[in-house]
């Protein structure tokens, strides 16, 4: 993948963590204020499997409410699930 | 950015995939026209999703209930600002919308005896306001999403053409002020197309992104509206928002009334248990805007907590860690997610949050958009349509009864979408010629946005704007705060006038689309604050301190000088007013009386 490639990845991933409501939105928006410009690959590969979710189900994960059958996509939802404040 | 501008010709156009624009584009669809929809994200991911409480039908499957008993809790809702010809065509076409829902595939929860279950609801009342009545049909805690799902389902089946990822920017009206189209750009490739279309659908949803606090989630930019107002459409009621008493401060997460109803206590920088001295007897638990108002003047008076003085605490610290996790499940991960705080041990900041805009694009109960004219007040503007929390029918008024939110979409979404194919079959017309400044007011603004130097930060100017409504225009309004709030907004709209984005590429550039969302934004935010410090009474959502509940004017509505809708022009940022519909189609006119519950 050429670096173009992979900002525009980036971006679409972006744009893909807009959700239906305000709880995934609010924690997508924290995730990103700590990342790079532009993803790398096997973070965007991660990020690309877990928002093809539907929204209740990814609150359900983002929550801890249940956990991702995949440990690479649970490890990420953990790093998701990092709160802001300690 | 390229001057070029490609046009797609469809028999319609729909702006918005939530509810009320799925619902539409089934009734055209069907009806065999060619239909497009534009939407900024996938169906199933608009915030319709978000909406859990149910819809509103007077069904009568757990007990007696009457669509006039329904009408009867929507006018009272609204504070008899809801136009009565529009409420009781909702109410009656509810039960009709719901059951069609349910032939869709919508798979609503059950009575042992396979008919659809009825819940109760604040407000849904039988005979005429006497006692509660279960009204509202859900989907477990999953009632949007599952009506989006049969919906999309059954639009794809009738093959209405989604354009995903795209974003209308411009409505396209020519000389006689007939609605020809939108403009829009294709995020995966920054194209500017134009959709030239017979028949032009709104159903782009709320803007409660225009407050600092607001349950709505990001995409909630008021699009429709904004381009509505560019159109030289005025805004119907923008003055009135339902808030919601605790949101968690700096998020806007919802926080349930359960929490209160567990023992939840509101406490001020001092500690103090403060609703005490509002509500002796119902104290924490007393009715929403008492208890928002309550909390908005502890802050105006100094008390609110934090650095900024700017938020109280709800304190659940004093109850058993057993109860909390067992009643309020999620409670204690939103404390910890978005407030950064462990409830169980420390205090959860809220405010008051904004939840659901009534005001919009004026329509009639046809879905068409109306506008005064030479001779009524209630002009259709050709080709022009608009339903869901974008439009203004009005069947919210000052206030929205719960549920009706779901039932508006579906109702008037059907609607709009009839009314529609009713014109197109009728009389059948080809696309009428594009004027020759069709794409002028999309592209002078797309060509202002890459041009700009020096300008404003867009992150930095959308921040300003939320911060001011929700000082300035929050759930409760003072004159002064209004007054200054007029001011500071339309010094905020300069700045969002010279917005300036960095990242200057064409593809997925969500900078470049921010900027466009607040432009939106703005015109939204300008129409609520103008609007809301010329109105001079409280009604309904519409709470001000200099208007006060007397014996004259009890909860301090007017309705010898307000009992009249607001309209709010872009152009010269001017207000008109025309009247209320008082008069149903077929009942009697539910009398004016004081709103109490």
């Amino acid at each position: 993948m050429t670096a173009e490639q992979q900002r525009v990845r980036t971006e679409r991933l972006r744009w893909h963590s807009r959700r239906a409501f305000l709880e995934n939105d609010l924690v997508l928006q924290r995730f990103w204020q700590k990342q790079p410009e532009v993803l790398e690959e096997m973070q965007a590969a991660l990020l690309e499997r877990l928002l093809v979710l539907e929204d209740h189900d990814l609150w359900e994960l983002l929550s801890g409410r249940r956990a991702a059958a995949d440990p690479a996509v649970q490890g990420l939802v953990e790093l998701l699930r990092q709160p802001a404040v300690q | 950015m390229s001057a070029k501008v490609t046009v797609r010709k469809f028999d319609a156009v729909i702006v918005g995939a939530g509810g009320a624009g799925l619902r539409a584009a089934i009734q055209l669809s069907e009806a065999g026209l060619k239909t497009a929809v534009i939407t900024k994200v996938f169906p199933t991911r608009s915030h319709t999703v978000a909406a859990q409480g149910g819809v509103a039908a007077s069904l009568g499957n757990s007990e007696e209930d009457h669509w006039h008993w329904h009408m009867y809790d929507t006018v009272k809702g609204s504070d008899w600002l809801g136009d009565q010809d529009a409420i009781e065509f909702m109410c009656r076409k509810a039960n009709e919308c719901v059951i069609e829902l349910e032939h869709y595939g919508m798979p609503f929860d059950r009575t042992d005896n396979g008919r659809i279950y009825q819940r109760p609801f604040g407000g849904h009342m039988s005979n005429f306001g006497e006692k509660p009545v279960r009204r509202s049909c859900a989907a477990a805690d999953r009632t949007g999403h599952a009506m989006l799902h049969a919906m999309y389902q059954r639009n794809i089946k009738a093959n209405t053409q989604f354009f995903v990822e795209w974003m209308a920017l411009d409505l396209i009206r020519d000389a006689e002020g007939e609605v020809l189209g939108v403009t829009a750009m294709e995020m995966e490739t920054g194209e500017i197309y134009a959709f030239h279309s017979k028949a032009t659908i709104f159903a782009t949803g709320g803007a409660g992104r225009i407050y600092y606090s607001s349950t709505n989630a990001f995409i909630n930019t008021g699009d429709g509206v904004g381009m509505a107002a560019r159109a030289g459409i005025p805004l119907e009621d923008m003055e009135f928002w339902q808030f919601h008493p605790t949101g968690v401060a700096g998020a806007g997460v919802l926080i349930t009334e359960g929490v209160r109803g567990e023992g939840g206590i509101l406490r001020n920088a001092n500690k103090e248990r403060f609703m005490e001295r509002y509500a002796p007897n119902a104290k924490d638990l007393a009715s929403r805007d008492v208890v928002s108002r309550a909390m908005v003047t502890e802050i105006n008076e100094g008390r609110g907590c934090g650095p900024n003085k700017d938020f109280v605490y709800l304190d659940i610290t004093h109850l058993d860690p057993a109860t909390i996790m067992k009643r309020l499940p999620g409670i204690h991960e939103i404390g910890i997610q978005f407030a950064g705080v462990d409830c169980l041990k420390e205090m959860l900041p809220v405010v008051p949050t904004c939840h659901y805009q009534m005001g919009g694009i004026p329509t009639n109960y046809h879905g068409q958009v109306v506008v005064p004219g030479k001779r009524t007040q209630n002009e259709i503007v050709p080709g022009f349509f608009a339903a869901g929390e974008c439009a203004c029918a009005s069947v919210h008024g000052a206030n929205r009864l719960g549920t009706n939110s779901l039932l508006d979409l579906l109702v008037f979404g059907k609607s709009a979408g009839e009314t529609a194919v009713d014109e197109l079959k009728k009389s059948p017309k080809s696309h009428k010629e594009l004027p020759a400044d069709a794409f002028d007011r999309t592209l002078a603004r797309l060509d202002r946005l890459n041009t700009q130097k020096g300008g404003s930060n867009v992150h930095e100017s959308r921040l300003d704007m939320q911060r001011s409504m929700q000082k300035h225009a929050g759930v409760f309004r003072f004159d002064n705060l209004l007054k200054e709030g007029v001011q500071k907004i339309l010094d905020i709209q300069k700045d969002v006038q010279q917005t300036e984005i960095k990242d200057k590429s064409k593809v997925f550039n969500t900078a470049r689309i921010e900027a466009l969302e607040l432009d939106n934004l703005i015109e939204v935010a300008v129409a609520t604050m103008v609007s809301a410090e010329a109105r001079k009474e409280s009604r309904g959502a519409h709470v001000r301190d200099d208007a006060p509940d007397t014996p004259e004017r009890p909860n301090g509505r007017d309705d010898a000088n307000w009992l009249k809708h607001s309209l709010w022009y872009k152009e010269g940022n001017r207000l008109d007013y025309k009247s209320v519909n008082l008069r149903p189609l077929s009942v009697d006119t539910i009398a004016l009386k004081t709103r109490a519950y």
